[in-house]
């Protein structure tokens, strides 16, 4: 089977690898799928609290090439969107963009979880700290 | 050095020029018939396919007339099992194989289950061989055949052949062997060993493909086989249809190659293998040989490395040919059940490789390979999430994973 350009692109010089710190209130983490299933997916991003925009967006990814493409694209994707429009991404953008063939729709479905997964950690942190935050307000 | 590199000489083998030379005259003017009785275009045709007979014969130490020459090893595994089958119904109908078999095997199997027949799939051990002992005790007065591989096609295994043929002859059971990784590779006598049926594959042995031979034992016992196709009543109407000639010519001279050359040949990968596993296991950490490496063919080695997808790998090393134990790989999605047979988890069969060095890969490609690998490995768990858990001191075992 032939890889698209767009995932080999992604292969050979991926973007946003690292780890940003999970343990900051303002960055969200996702880790998604399984060793058993050869798709791991950990995607991070970091939000502006006030305007809510996403600044930065790291990935790390155990998992064959598309699923590194996926990943890879995800965080391009997401630097510069606000939290809600992060959350419209589809899993079809991104099999449309690196013409993934039927095989690899799966590698699609996990970036998409692992977008929702990290926005989801974010939000939490997020709504617990104005909790707190009107509390003390109180 | 010529990019790309072949090191999968378990899929198949390229033909070796000499090989092609013997073939050549046999897709031109010597194209007779080996079953025209009554003109020198046929006798020329059979005086070449019982040339090669022989030469098939004399690498596992059989009589030529003991050699049915098929379309392949699938060809091969099917006859023999189906026709077993079929032929000793009356005495029994139950079967034993190994989980690791190949599929040839293993598809027959089902479909003889589904025919009447029933079979015991026998685990492997850790290091993929065959427990003796559970052998012992799966042969039931039912049992009509035992097939186990010489060696395996993934992990190269060589399973304990002459102890398995020494219990099926104390039982009175007969014994197959889908010989077609070994055949050629390493020593093999079918007297010796107490081997009743043996599958063979020519394109494994540098030959063409497309042909393919079973030894038949003729004489203690004499093994009687139903016959998968009707036709001419070729091959001691075992198997009818009109001989390949140049495809037998081209898998008795690859069989009289690896025959004589099998010292030499052996040592020399035997080396290489060993150099380039050394050199893996110097250069980087977590990662583990799959199965035994004492009872393995010369020219195989199979690696997990672990943290990192085995497609992502292949990639990463695209001008070395090889091929992985990742589902990603493979049309089912379901990562090597080779691998999953020696009790490994599903993590490390998709981290696996498996190397199959042939008699025409130089030093120089391993070096290639090796260094290639080493970065690319070291790059793709710069990126592994699960190395970076590891390293962190994470058991991997113990986190909630969203398995999907």
């Amino acid at each position: 089977m032939a890889y698209s350009q767009k995932v080999l692109d992604h292969y050979y010089n991926p973007r946003n690898v690292g780890a940003l710190d999970k343990g900051s209130p303002d960055v969200g983490t996702g880790m998604v799928g399984a060793p058993e299933c050869g798709d791991v997916m950990k995607l991070q991003v970091q939000v502006n609290r006030e305007t809510g925009v996403i600044e930065d967006a790291k990935f790390k990814t155990f998992g064959c090439g598309s699923a590194i493409a996926s990943s890879s694209l995800a965080t391009e994707w997401l630097k510069g969107k606000t939290v809600d429009e992060a959350l419209a991404i589809k899993n079809t953008d991104i099999v449309t963009e690196l013409s993934l063939p039927p095989v690899k729709i799966h590698c699609s479905v996990l970036a998409e979880d692992a977008i929702k997964a990290a926005i989801a950690d974010y939000k939490r942190k997020h709504e617990a700290r104005q909790d707190a935050q009107a509390v003390e307000a109180r | 050095m010529k990019l790309p590199i072949y090191l999968d000489n378990h899929a198949t083998t390229p033909l070796d020029p000499r090989v092609l030379e013997a073939m050549m005259p046999y897709f031109s003017e010597r194209f007779g018939n080996a079953a025209s009785r009554n003109h020198s275009f046929g006798w020329e045709a059979e005086e070449a396919v019982e040339k090669a007979r022989k030469q098939v014969a004399d690498v596992i130490g059989a009589n030529a007339r003991e050699i049915v020459l098929t379309s392949g090893a699938t060809e091969s595994d099917n006859l023999a099992l189906k026709g077993v089958a079929q032929m000793y119904a009356e005495k029994g109908n139950h079967i034993i194989t190994a989980a690791t078999e190949h599929k040839a095997i293993l598809d027959t199997c089902k479909r003889l289950e589904k025919e009447g027949c029933r079979v015991t799939y026998l685990p492997v051990q850790g290091d993929g061989l065959v427990d003796l002992d559970m052998l012992r005790e799966a042969i039931t007065d039912k049992t009509i055949l035992v097939s186990i591989m010489y060696a395996n096609n993934e992990i190269g295994i060589l399973q304990p052949i002459a102890e398995i043929g020494k219990i099926c002859k104390e039982r009175g059971v007969l014994f197959h062997t889908d010989a077609v990784q070994a055949f050629g590779k390493v020593p093999i006598n079918v007297v010796k060993d107490n081997i009743d049926l043996a599958s063979i594959s020519a394109h494994k042995i540098y030959g063409p493909k497309g042909v393919g031979a079973l030894y038949v034992r003729r004489r203690n016992p004499r093994v009687q086989l139903t016959a998968q196709m009707d036709g001419g009543g070729h091959e001691r109407g075992m198997r009818s249809g009109t001989l390949n000639v140049p495809g037998i010519v081209g898998l008795g001279a690859a069989a009289e190659i690896c025959r004589t050359g099998m010292a030499e040949e052996t040592a020399r990968l035997r080396q290489m293998r060993d150099w380039l596993k050394d050199r893996l296991l110097s250069e980087l950490d977590e990662v583990f040989i799959n199965g035994s490496i004492e009872h393995r063919l010369p020219n195989n080695l199979n690696m997990s490395f672990a943290y990192v997808e085995g497609e992502s790998l292949l990639m990463g090393i695209n001008d070395v040919a090889v091929s992985s134990g990742s589902a990603c790989t493979s049309a089912t999605l379901e990562p090597s059940y080779v691998l999953k047979a020696l009790g490994m988890g599903d993590d490390l069969a998709h981290s696996s490789i498996r190397f199959g060095i042939g008699r025409f890969n130089t030093m120089e490609e391993l070096e290639y390979t090796a260094d290639k690998l080493i970065e690319v490995v070291r790059r793709l768990r710069e990126l592994s999430p699960l190395y970076e858990l590891a390293k962190e001191g994470v058991d991997l075992t113990k986190v909630q994973w969203t398995a999907h």
